[in-house]
């Protein structure tokens, strides 16, 4: 067995471990979340271990998402992984390649008869994390899907009704050059731009971001973003950025600060922002839907998700998989998935807790936490709007923010910045296939 | 007559570098060894499978225009680094020396910053010229300069520098210091009745006493520039934007553990270890033939 330093190191973490009572068998639970979604999960998981008396789950922390998923790869690699792992979207096409290190979550639940109806689950989100023939390989935990953030105040500062019609980009523009005149110093920003003005745009304008359907076809699957829709969305940023009217913060969600300080008007961001807007923003805001360009036709199809899912890790007792079965079953039951959307902003991830939020009142009083939910589940996910599969992912996303960035700067246009990202993404996806052949 | 001390006998000898040796060999020669075996794989990232590729990984990279120019960045970088932290040390080390009060207070305050993590002063740097809420790209704005360092480049890189070299100003300046003080007074007095000015004293005479001091922090600080700034860099840029900021070993993490491309990872370290290996042969060859102990 090979064994780097580091993987030793990392998984030196996980003997650390709290011990539970000896009767009960110890279920390894790492997640990437803190401050309020790491409460939130420690309460859940409370909850599961107080209602029965033959499993602990135990839960750690492990960094943010990357660091988590290589803590999870290090431990793999040590004998020392987790029951369960909590991997980003991302990393999908990662985990799904390694066979022998992951256990579908399908699997898990047909040999621990453990109740399971993929058809419960909402398709948008299950089909991120879905074979092509149907078969649930992770459990969706936390999902969500860009839309647009107005601050109201802002809107009306300028002159505009803050009503006004915002469903297309065309009507944005209009309003950014109202906005800029009247004095705006921010009239648009953004979160997450690779998600949402790539791969979202994408999605939703039923255009590929890949060839074989977004990389749910096979490792051999290449990048197709560079195509007259992406270029003249990213076309109109980069002159919007050139005038002002857009200001780009960073690769993260630093625009957010920038949004909630009441700076900028528009901000597009994950439906998950809700939580922080509705604590620090001193405005009126509400949620849009996430503008489409009118003269695409197709447009809007439906947005994809991002956030994480769990995965079963491979190498543990077969009665091991039996707690980990009820945990699972636990997390999707209807009450657990009605609370963690209402506390979070996250999307159900079955259809029942939608169902469940809206009759218990929440989005009468709470309007707009539910455009996320119409805006994935209007139209049924086409190929291109089933969500995106591809190896090194991570990394291909850091190509795709410096090539933007190089558009934002006015350093490169549209069109050669999506080539040059298409081509220097297209060496990792072969680099990947190569890796998992 | 040359005085020597030997040792009978083969045992004791070994038996005293055997720690020494035995370090080496399970933190450094075991891991790069490692890492030079990996550099001819392909292995995916949990282990599970490995594809043979001989040079592959080496030829993937020196195809790469930017792993090629992010050499030049890691030059730029480093050489920016070290002028930074060394300068204004023995500037500051020379003022220190000529203080008759309060000295010791001068001296504590200076050597603060290095107690400072380096991703904390990063994360401090970060603030402070954050585009939007950072105090000084503030007062910048003010006086009409638009920073931005998340799209310019040349500011991202300015701002790496100043923070990673910053908390190194102090460990310069303590030897730096050290070395003023054992200077002799003699000599210095003896120029200065001859009629030498301060600076003149300073750059005939007190600089080449400086020379093994300088020497050494050279190596130091250039070593410092290429392995420890990666905690700077990681809170600031991230390497971004462009890849103007990603220095070699920068690229090693993001490869490896962003990308989990291990291979690549590997075959950049090996890359590493021979471009850092000729740097010591350099200066140790030419640059400290020039050092007068």
């Amino acid at each position: 067995m090979k064994l780097s330093a580091i993987g030793a190191l990392l998984a030196g973490s996980a003997i650390a471990a709290p011990f539970a009572a000896m009767a009960q068998t110890e279920i390894q639970f790492w997640h990437a979340f803190t401050g309020r979604l790491g409460e939130l999960v420690a309460e859940q998981v409370e909850t599961f271990n107080a209602s029965q008396s033959d499993y602990t789950v135990v839960a750690s922390h492990k960094g943010n998402y990357s660091e988590t998923l290589n803590a999870g790869i290090a431990a793999f690699r040590a004998g020392e992984q987790p029951h369960i792992l909590m991997v980003f979207e991302v990393g999908t096409a990662t985990m799904m390649a390694a066979e022998g290190a992951v256990k579908p979550v399908y699997e898990v639940m047909a040999e621990n008869d453990a109740p399971f109806d993929p058809d419960a689950y909402i398709g948008a989100v299950k089909g991120y994390y879905t074979t092509e023939d149907g078969q649930m390989l992770s459990l969706p935990f936390n999902s969500s899907t860009p839309v647009l953030w107005v601050n109201r105040d802002a809107l009306a500062a300028a002159g505009i009704d803050p009503d006004t019609d915002l469903s297309t980009w065309e009507q944005v523009g209009t309003v950014l050059d109202t906005l800029k005149e009247a004095g705006s110093t921010c009239p648009l920003t953004t979160a997450w731009q690779s998600w949402i003005h790539l791969e979202n745009l994408s999605a939703y304008h039923d255009v590929p971001f890949a060839t074989l359907d977004n990389g749910f076809g096979g490792l051999g699957t290449e990048l197709a973003f560079n195509g007259p829709v992406q270029v003249a969305h990213v076309g109109a940023m980069g002159q919007w950025a050139q005038d002002g009217k857009f200001i780009y913060a960073g690769r993260r969600n630093e625009g957010g600060a920038n949004f909630r300080a009441g700076e900028c008007a528009l901000f597009t961001e994950s439906s998950a922002g809700y939580a922080g807007i509705k604590a620090e923003a001193q405005f009126d805001f509400d949620v849009r839907p996430l503008p489409y360009w009118s003269g695409v036709e197709g447009a809007p199809q439906n947005t994809i998700i991002g956030g994480a899912s769990l995965w079963v890790m491979e190498g543990k007792d077969t009665a091991d998989y039996q707690g980990v079965a009820e945990f699972l079953s636990f997390l999707s039951s209807t009450p657990i998935q009605a609370k963690w959307h209402q506390d979070t902003g996250y999307l159900p991830i079955t259809t029942e807790a939608g169902e469940a939020t809206r009759e218990a009142g929440f989005y009468d009083e709470n309007p707009g936490t539910d455009v996320a939910v119409i805006q994935m589940t209007t139209n049924e996910p086409t190929g291109n709007s089933k969500g995106l599969r591809l190896g090194s992912f991570d990394q291909i996303r850091g190509i795709i923010d410096e090539e933007l960035e190089a558009v934002w700067a006015g350093d490169k246009d549209a069109q050669t910045a999506l080539d040059s990202a298409v081509q220097r993404g297209d060496q990792l996806l072969r680099r990947f296939e190569q890796a998992n052949r | 007559m040359e005085k020597r001390v030997t040792f009978k006998g083969w045992l004791l000898p070994l038996l005293l570098i055997a720690p020494q040796v035995a370090i080496s060999a399970v933190f450094f020669f075991y891991p790069a060894g490692q890492a030079i075996w990996q550099s001819l794989f392909i292995p995916d990232p949990f282990g599970l499978s490995m594809q043979y590729v001989g040079l592959g990984n080496f030829e993937y990279l020196l195809s790469d225009p930017f792993y090629r120019q992010s050499f030049v960045t890691t030059a730029v970088f480093s050489t920016l680094v070290t002028l930074v932290s060394m300068v204004p040390a023995l500037f500051l080390a020379v003022m220190a020396d000529r203080l008759l009060k309060g000295a010791g207070v001068y001296r504590t305050l200076l050597i603060w910053p290095y107690a400072i993590a380096p991703a904390v002063a990063g994360v401090l740097w970060m603030f402070m010229f954050n585009t939007r809420v950072g105090v000084i790209s503030w007062y910048l704005g003010q006086l009409g300069y638009d920073w931005n360092h998340v799209l310019n480049g040349g500011e991202a890189m300015g701002l790496v520098v100043v923070a990673s070299a910053w908390g190194r100003i102090s460990y310069n300046f303590l030897f730096f210091f050290a070395a003023l003080q054992a200077v002799p007074r003699s000599v210095i007095e003896a120029a200065a009745i001859d009629g030498a000015r301060f600076w003149r004293r300073f750059f005939t005479i007190v600089l080449p006493l400086l020379s093994p001091v300088t020497f050494f922090l050279l190596v130091v600080n250039v070593v410092y520039a290429f392995f420890e700034t990666f905690g700077v860099i990681h809170t600031i840029t991230s390497g971004g934007p462009q890849q103007s900021t990603t220095i070699l070993v920068y690229k090693v993490f993001a490869d490896g553990f962003v990308g989990q491309d291990l291979g690549s990872s590997a075959a950049q370290s090996v890359i590493l270890l021979v471009v850092v290996g000729a740097l010591t042969v350099v200066q140790f060859k030419y640059i400290e033939k020039r050092v007068h102990y």
